[in-house]
């Protein structure tokens, strides 16, 4: 792992882009091109991060970027690395280019799926890059297949009738995994020089890697901006999302298993779960403890740990 | 940059990589902004990394035993406080805008 010191100088990703103070997903972008090997094209679907970094006549990105539809980045990224071959063979070009895949969580887990699934499965040599603010924020924070349990939306309001969004997250790396994809990892923003690296692994995989990054929202889940990467480490060590690889099809925790810290003091910080933590949502409250239990030790199980 | 449509490129391709650049980000910025103690920082280039606006700059500035320093970019600074936040040793200060720094 390159300490942050070490580091390219290089700024690929411009200042003056016009995602909020302290934004999540502009950081998972910025660090994700501190990891390029060499020339490499982005190609980002509809989202925060599309929208905010490109609004006309400025872009904040200094490598060839491409806006895709919000439903079809992994298509056109795919028709890309048919487009540079074809290239090559006409001998109008010559070298390597690195192609990078990036959509939000909405993008990613519900409307794009279908043309990841697609990427995945014809073995194109591209990264995809998910970052994960756990809801469709551009459009003004409605819930995804990646919001996690319990967490209140527009469109999953906390009260009498339901306690927040219904049923978990999508499990993504699994999804991707399955399709025998030779790199696929999860990370976090507050672990950076590890979610680097993993960047940097998928691009040298030759064939399809993905990296699914959590990327905290101070807008969409209501927290302090100073917070952002505070929240992506406390994701990590409350086990709501644990970092791990899976690498030829099997499974390498990120971290060193270790006690868990009591995920309250997550919710707490942010006010998309403030509700979880009146007396009236305590059942909720235990059924999310579980569950974040649950599937920390499956996936430790997958990776041959034991439980600390 | 105001461009009428006359002068609008095709298909609305920006050709000049990292032009937001010259977008002011610094006028977000609500009573704070971040302040660097060159003295108390250790160098760790933390903070330099998770700057979501790319706003703390690496200058090639000698400072004591060190070869660099760290300057704080005030035109794009958005004020987050996530560099304060993060710091390990507590050198970045968030402080009054009014504050004048040298
Ligand atoms: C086909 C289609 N449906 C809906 C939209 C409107 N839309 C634009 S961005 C967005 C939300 C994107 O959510 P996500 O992928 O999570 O990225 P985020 O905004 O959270 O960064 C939506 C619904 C669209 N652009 N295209
Ligand atoms: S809404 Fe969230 S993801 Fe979108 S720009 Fe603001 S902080 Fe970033
Ligand atoms: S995080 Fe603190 S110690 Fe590290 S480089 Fe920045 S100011 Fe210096
Ligand atoms: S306050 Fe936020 S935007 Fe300003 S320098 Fe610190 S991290 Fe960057
Ligand atoms: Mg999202």
């Amino acid at each position: 792992m390159v300490a942050p010191k070490d580091l390219p100088l290089q700024e690929l990703y411009a200042p003056g882009h016009r995602l909020c103070a302290g934004c999540g997903p502009s950081i998972s972008v910025r660090m994700a091109l501190k990891a390029a090997r060499g020339p490499t094209v982005v190609v980002n679907s509809t989202g925060c991060v599309e929208v905010s970094t490109t609004i006309f006549p400025y872009t904040a990105w200094r490598i060839p970027w491409v806006h895709a539809l919000f439903e079809n980045t992994p298509a056109v990224a795919s028709g890309l690395e048919y487009a540079y071959e074809a290239l090559e063979k006409r001998g109008a070009r010559k070298g390597k280019v690195d192609i990078i895949a990036l959509g939000g969580d909405g993008g990613t887990f519900d409307i794009g799926i279908q043309a990841l699934s697609g990427m995945l499965e014809r073995g194109h040599d591209i990264v995809y890059i998910c970052y994960d603010n756990e809801a469709y924020m551009n459009t003004g924070i409605q819930r995804s297949g990646a919001t996690p349990r319990g967490a209140a939306t527009t469109t999953s309001p906390a009260g009498k009738v339901i306690p927040g969004k219904r049923g978990g997250k999508k499990d993504l790396a699994a999804i991707c995994a399955g399709h025998g994809i030779k790199y696929t990892a999860t990370a976090s923003i507050g672990f950076f020089t590890d979610y680097i690296d993993k960047v940097r692994k998928a691009i040298e995989v030759d064939g399809p890697a993905v990296v699914h990054v959590l990327a905290p929202c101070p807008l969409g889940w209501r927290s302090s901006p100073a917070d952002t990467i505070k929240l992506a480490k406390m994701a990590v060590q409350t086990g709501i999302f644990p970092i791990y690889e899976v690498v030829d099809g099997k499974y390498r925790m990120s971290l060193k298993p270790g006690k868990l810290l009591p995920v309250e003091e997550y919710f707490k910080l942010q006010g998309r779960f403030s509700h979880l933590l009146r007396p009236e949502f305590k059942e909720e409250l235990e059924e999310i403890n579980r569950e974040i239990e649950g599937n920390y030790r499956r996936i430790l199980g997958l990776a041959g740990e034991q439980v600390a | 940059m105001k461009l009428g449509w006359r002068e609008m490129p095709i298909a609305g391709v920006m050709f000049q990589p990292g032009s937001s650049a010259e977008y002011k980000t610094g006028d977000w910025r609500i009573e704070k902004k971040p302040l660097i103690d060159q003295e108390r920082c250790i160098r760790c280039m933390i903070c330099w990394l998770i700057c979501p606006d790319v706003a703390i700059e690496r200058v090639q500035k000698p400072y004591k035993n060190y070869q660099e320093s760290l300057k704080e970019d005030y035109y794009h600074c958005k004020g987050c406080g996530i560099c304060a936040a993060e710091c390990p040793v507590d050198a970045i200060e968030m402080v009054e805008e009014s504050r004048v720094v040298p």
